[in-house]
């Protein structure tokens, strides 16, 4: 591992809370690790786990899934679904011996900014600890 | 897909919100070797006029077919845009934005940093946009009335102006009357009117106007549907009085077995009430109700040789054998008016308020001046040997606010001003009393209220700059130690009474009404609007607005004001009689679908059913959605076994690129 290597994280944010608190944190002009790059989706409940598969697969070395608290999701029940599928997923993981530190998952609400910079730098920092990912074969996009 | 996509990028400086920690240029060249971006373009601000035509002019002249707009989040100006594209003939969904102001140039200093990160967020807007399907919003019926939950001056005033305008209301009001806290008040500040005479002229009104379906002694149970079309379940609490036939005489509460033996709400204790009761005179409506509670016959079954109340009831109206019914209705909007708690003054256990009967809140001490109140507006307190009139009187201002000791951070924005006005009317009263005020901070930032505060201290009341310590006991004085840090003098005042200037904390039960709704809190813990400056009053959800203290702490004037601002926006969807539903749901592909279910069972809304169709001469199941009821959160996808259910705008062939895109910066 170089000293300059730099983990590179895709997230998942539901658009009601956690990519709220990401927005809040940016209003409060909040300073966080550049390492993370968010796809939006309307709730943590749309998340397949293959998602999360699929980003280690394409290069990504860490993966951070974020919804609502549990109880206020704005639909309801969607991060209980997420919660379940993603902590089945984890289990999963190290199983076929991929590093759980490789994977977090969060809940942040709309007036979260703090914790949501908190989120981020445990998420990169235990992505730096675990190194570059070399689990599965590479592949590139397809363009 | 039929047409190849023309792609059209256009990367905004925000003036120098973006620009100062991203490389606008360098992104935009970057872009335009992105494959089919035809067109890559910065600007100053593409939000404003001159950006938007930008756009429209690329569209028409290029004939571009999808735009990406990297600026700030698409929460803030994705419609803009959508409309914007839509104007120049392309379907509005053919839009990405990226996300490069909150979420990367106002977090990262580096700009290094922040464009590397910028040209990876439009680079992955690219490989989605190229795939995002045209999709047409359907307009539906909005029904021509709404909800208002919560019957204080908020909701009576919001109320108010929805049924004058024409529209119905129903508003539910937990407690057996309206008026909420603005009821219990004595004088408001800064102008000093009586709180009951500009307030009861429209607790009458609302419960007379033609067009408001009053709901008290109610809580609301389910609400279904969404804007324009919430079906609501209302369940009104048998009262065991008859709401037709009570005259409202008050027969029953002087005859009741337990009369005057229990702690009247209104009145904060302090006072009074029978198990049959009206909270207080000018209650609305102006019908008793039975405590379950409290009364004998409805808690031990029995109530001498009969209950008294229904004996002498001359309507016979009171009815033990009532029983909670349920209304059921539906509304186009929803307005959310529940209000505050006062901060629990025993959780500030230094200042001795569960153990000094003379220790007492602010909301008490609006009882004991009232002249409706329990001491009939004597200030008269009982000092363990006799009933004394107050000589030495200290007000504590900030107790339970900006105080993160009890959680709360925020200040009140009341305290200041009702200490002030308590001042005052005690001053009227006690006018050779010593009143001190001790304070941190004052803060009189209203309309006229530099100006009443002024007064207040010109009328001898002593504001001692100082947050007390402790209050104790000295022989039959309360003690106030404090340091006055002004001239850094320890102080151990003695007084008669102490007088706790509570702050306004968010309700105990709010969870109920937030899961109801779904609504979120703000870390003061008060219910969240959809955007602190220019969204106010609305929420998260569609078709629901906040109005009042539940909100956040907030006086009458500001109250009343945010009232009529969530009744005109509330008035929108029922004006214009139809409301626009999101495109954005699921959808099946019906010729992959095996029927099993599971999606069903996983939809929160029910908003997915199975049907037989007929496949190859086969009558099979598949899964179908009801676009009315689907709200397009996507949470059946990762249910499905062959990935036949997919939420638009947000399906696994539209993601799954954004993952690859994002990952090749390895
Ligand atoms: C001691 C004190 C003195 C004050 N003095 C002044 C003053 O002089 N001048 C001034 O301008 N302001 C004053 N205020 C502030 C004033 O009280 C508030 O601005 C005002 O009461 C806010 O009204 P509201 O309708 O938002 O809330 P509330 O008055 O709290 O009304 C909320 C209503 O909703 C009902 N409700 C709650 N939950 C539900 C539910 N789930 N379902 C149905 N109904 C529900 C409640 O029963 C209540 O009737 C004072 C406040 C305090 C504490």
């Amino acid at each position: 591992m170089s000293d300059n290597y730099e983990p590179n994280i895709v997230a998942f944010l539901c658009n009601w809370c956690s990519y709220a608190g990401a927005d809040l944190a940016g209003t409060s002009r909040v300073q966080y690790p550049a390492n993370i790059q968010v796809i939006r989706v309307m709730c943590s409940g749309r998340v397949n786990p293959l998602y999360v598969m699929n980003a280690l697969q394409q290069g990504a070395d860490g993966v951070l899934v974020s919804g609502c608290h549990p109880g206020d999701c704005h639909y309801m029940e969607g991060n209980f679904y997420a919660r379940r599928r993603l902590g089945m997923l984890k289990d999963l993981m190290e199983f076929v011996g991929v590093d759980p530190k490789r994977f977090h998952m969060s809940w942040v609400s709309a007036s979260e900014g703090h914790k949501w910079k908190e989120v981020v730098e445990k998420t990169v920092e235990d992505a730096r600890e675990a190194g570059p990912f070399e689990g599965f074969r590479r592949r590139q996009i397809d363009w | 897909m039929t047409e190849k996509p023309k792609i059209g990028v256009y990367v905004c400086h925000c003036g120098i919100n973006i620009s100062a920690t991203v490389d606008v240029e360098t992104v935009a060249d970057y872009a335009l070797k992105l494959p089919n971006v035809e067109v890559a373009r910065t600007y100053s601000y593409m939000c404003s006029d001159p950006g938007q035509s930008l756009i429209k002019n690329d569209i028409r002249e290029h004939g571009l077919n999808r735009v990406i707009v990297a600026s700030c989040s698409p929460r803030m100006h994705e419609p803009t845009f959508r409309k914007a594209i839509k104007e120049a003939g392309i379907n509005p969904y053919y839009l990405e934005m990226a996300n490069i102001r909150e979420q990367c140039s106002w977090v990262h200093h580096d700009i290094d940093e922040g464009t590397a990160k910028s040209k990876k967020l439009v680079a992955a807007s690219v490989a989605k946009v190229r795939l995002l399907e045209a999709l047409e919003s359907k307009e539906v019926d909005a029904e021509p009335s709404a909800l208002v939950i919560g019957a204080g001056i908020a909701g009576i005033q919001a109320a108010l102006d929805i049924a004058d305008a024409g529209f119905k209301v129903y508003l539910v009001e937990k407690t057996p009357s309206v008026g909420g806290r603005m009821a219990q008040l004595d004088k408001t500040f800064p102008t000093l009117d009586c709180s009951a005479c500009i307030l009861t002229p429209k607790m009458v009104d609302c419960a007379s106007h033609p067009n408001i379906e009053l709901l008290s002694y109610s809580e609301v149970e389910e609400i279904g549907g969404y804007i324009g079309n919430f079906d609501i379940k209302v369940r009104k609490k048998a009262r065991y009085v008859d709401f037709d036939k009570c005259t409202g005489c008050g027969d029953c509460a002087a005859e009741c077995r337990v009369k005057d033996r229990f702690p009247s709400e209104f009145d904060m204790g302090m006072g009074k009430r029978s198990a049959v009761y009206l909270p207080f005179p000018q209650a609305v409506p102006a019908k008793y109700t039975i405590d379950p509670e409290s009364c004998l016959y409805l808690t031990k079954g029995k109530c001498g040789k009969g209950p008294k109340c229904a004996e002498v009831c001359q309507a016979g109206a009171i009815n033990f054998d009532q029983v909670d019914e349920t209304v059921e209705f539906r509304v186009g909007a929803v307005i959310v008016a529940t209000g505050f708690d006062p901060f629990d003054a025993s959780r500030k256990p230094e200042y001795g308020y569960s153990d000094y009967p003379n220790v007492i809140t602010g909301m008490e001490m609006e009882r004991l001046v009232s002249a409706s109140g329990p001491t009939g507006g004597k200030i008269k307190i009982f000092n363990g040997k006799e009933e004394i009139e107050p000589k030495e009187v200290a007000f504590i201002k900030c107790v339970g606010s900006r105080d993160e000791s009890v959680g709360n951070e925020y200040c009140s924005r009341v305290c200041c001003m009702y200490v002030a006005k308590q001042a005052h009317l005690l001053r009227d009263k006690l006018p050779d009393a010593n009143i001190r005020v001790y304070y941190m901070d004052v803060r009189a930032f209203g309309k006229g209220f530099e100006e009443f505060y002024d007064r207040v201290r010109r009328e001898n009341v002593r504001y001692i700059r100082g947050n007390p310590s402790e209050i104790f006991k000295r022989g039959d004085k309360l003690v106030v130690k404090v340091e006055d840090t002004l001239t850094a003098t320890p102080l151990e005042d003695e007084v008669d009474l102490v007088v706790l200037g509570v702050g306004l904390e968010p309700r105990a039960d709010m969870r109920q009404t937030m899961e109801l709704l779904r609504l979120s809190q703000s870390p003061d813990r008060f219910f969240l609007e959809a955007h602190p400056k220019l969204r106010p009053v609305d929420t998260a959800t569609d078709g629901v607005f906040l109005a009042g203290c539940c909100q956040g702490p907030k006086d009458i004037p500001d109250t009343v004001a945010q009232a009529k601002g969530a009744a005109s926006s509330a008035m929108i969807p029922l004006a214009r009689g139809k409301v626009v539903i999101s495109a954005q749901v699921a959808t099946v592909d019906e010729s992959t679908c095996r029927g099993c279910g599971f999606c069903v069972n996983i939809c929160p809304y029910t908003a997915i059913e199975l049907v037989t169709v007929n496949r190859f001469g086969h009558e099979v199941e598949v899964a179908r959605v009801n676009e009315a009821l689907c709200k397009g959160c996507g949470s059946c996808s990762p249910g499905c076994l062959s990935d036949s259910i997919q939420p638009k705008s947000f399906r696994d062939r539209q993601i799954l690129p954004q993952i690859a895109a994002l990952g090749v910066f390895k």
